[in-house]
């Protein structure tokens, strides 16, 4: 089954991985700007980490077919330093333009304070007044619940704020509700220890339904697993679920809600060269359909 | 959204994990006792006793309560003792 992978962190993962996940079935990404694992000097620092994002990584994954996209912003763990945080919020409106940026993310909070706070209102607000999407990182442990209520209270700040297009991620069992009632997408990451499981994801699909729901790896530097979408496919077939609702949640929905950017442009890879070519002609949702062997022809 | 299996088809299929994890938290359990110290003083134990106690509950959202239980309490006067606010 294709699927999508709505949030990973590819910098910090090997070429290889590219490969496995291709073989695995995933055919596009999204990569959110994150913490590097150590703190930054300087806003040089982050606009060389956003060339990166947008030029280098979409080069490394074309080479295995796969579309990569990628977010922009300053981490909530690093937002503790205003001053260096307002520097690198200025960076942000030049490479919203770039090809495969598909909006400002992921903003949020870490260990709920004020700092974080500030920086996470002021990228909002920048992204309201552009008309970004958001993506948002909730905190980890015994701060996600009260930091998820914190972020979903100054979002409803935001009287401009499309929720439909702003996906809030690291959802569990204890938040979820509160992210879906409210109109927003929320993401399910399958993370050893601090986050989810593919079974209890599983169960939350059951619980919740599939509605403006996403499942993703948020594989990075520390311990991760970037094949954790797969687990979830196999974590829905022994459930006994229909492979409709499965690709729904690993493939259509990650397109749907994509699709509300204008640099989302993608190529369906079940599509033939010859439908492509017939759909660019007259694309009427919104996709860019090239042929596939385009993609594949990228060289790094 | 229903489960697509019947209640005893859950248990034999989770039956062995469950054994599995039960019995890991009980030797962690253990440890704690074999070691040197008491760690009853310390609210993360009580902690513990009150997560056992909702595994013992009934109803369908004890990952919830569990989750709840170690959480920090949310107050929705936060705004107001940070004194931030979205700028228009």
């Amino acid at each position: 089954m294709y699927y999508i992978d709505p949030h990973i962190h590819m910098v910090s993962r090997v070429t290889d991985d590219y490969e496995t996940l291709a073989k695995m079935g995933c055919v596009g990404m999204s990569e959110p700007a994150f913490w590097a694992g150590f703190d930054r000097s300087s806003a040089d620092s982050f606009r060389d980490y956003f060339r990166q994002l947008t030029d280098f990584e979409p080069r490394r994954a074309a080479a295995y077919g796969i579309s990569h996209f990628t977010w922009i912003c300053i981490n909530a763990k690093e937002a503790e330093n205003v001053p260096l945080a307002r520097d690198v919020i200025k960076l942000i409106p030049e490479f919203l333009d770039l090809p495969g940026v598909l909006g400002i993310g992921e903003i949020g909070l870490n260990k709920n304070t004020r700092n974080e706070s500030i920086v996470f209102f002021e990228q909002a607000e920048l992204a309201e007044r552009l008309g970004q999407q958001i993506l948002i990182h909730t905190p980890h442990l015994d701060d996600k619940y009260k930091g998820t209520r914190m972020i979903l209270d100054m979002l409803a700040d935001l009287s401009g704020l499309d929720r439909t297009r702003v996906l809030v991620d690291h959802v569990e069992e204890h938040t979820i509700r509160h992210v879906l009632e409210q109109g927003y997408w929320a993401g399910m990451t399958l993370y050893p220890v601090s986050k989810c499981t593919p079974e209890r994801a599983v169960d939350m699909v059951e619980m919740c339904g599939p509605e403006r729901l996403l499942v993703n790896s948020a594989g990075d530097w520390g311990p991760s697993k970037p094949t954790a979408v797969p687990d979830f496919i196999l974590a829905m077939r022994r459930r006994g679920h229909p492979e409709s609702l499965i690709r729904r949640v690993v493939y259509e929905n990650p397109v749907t809600f994509f699709s509300q950017s204008r640099n989302f442009k993608f190529t369906p890879p079940e599509l033939t060269a010859a439908e492509s070519s017939a759909a660019k002609s007259s694309n009427g949702n919104g996709l860019l359909l090239a042929a596939p062997q385009e993609k594949m022809a990228a060289k790094l | 959204m229903p489960i697509p299996l019947d209640a005893p088809e859950v248990l034999n299929r989770e039956l062995p994990e469950i054994r599995a994890r039960l019995l890991q938290l009980a030797a962690a359990l253990d440890r704690m006792d074999r070691a040197t110290g008491s760690p009853d003083v310390d609210p993360r134990r009580q902690k513990i006793r009150e997560a056992l106690a909702i595994l013992l509950e009934s109803g369908p959202d004890r990952a919830e309560r569990m989750q709840l239980l170690f959480s920090l309490p949310y107050d929705p006067e936060w705004k107001i003792k940070f004194d931030v606010a979205a700028k228009k």
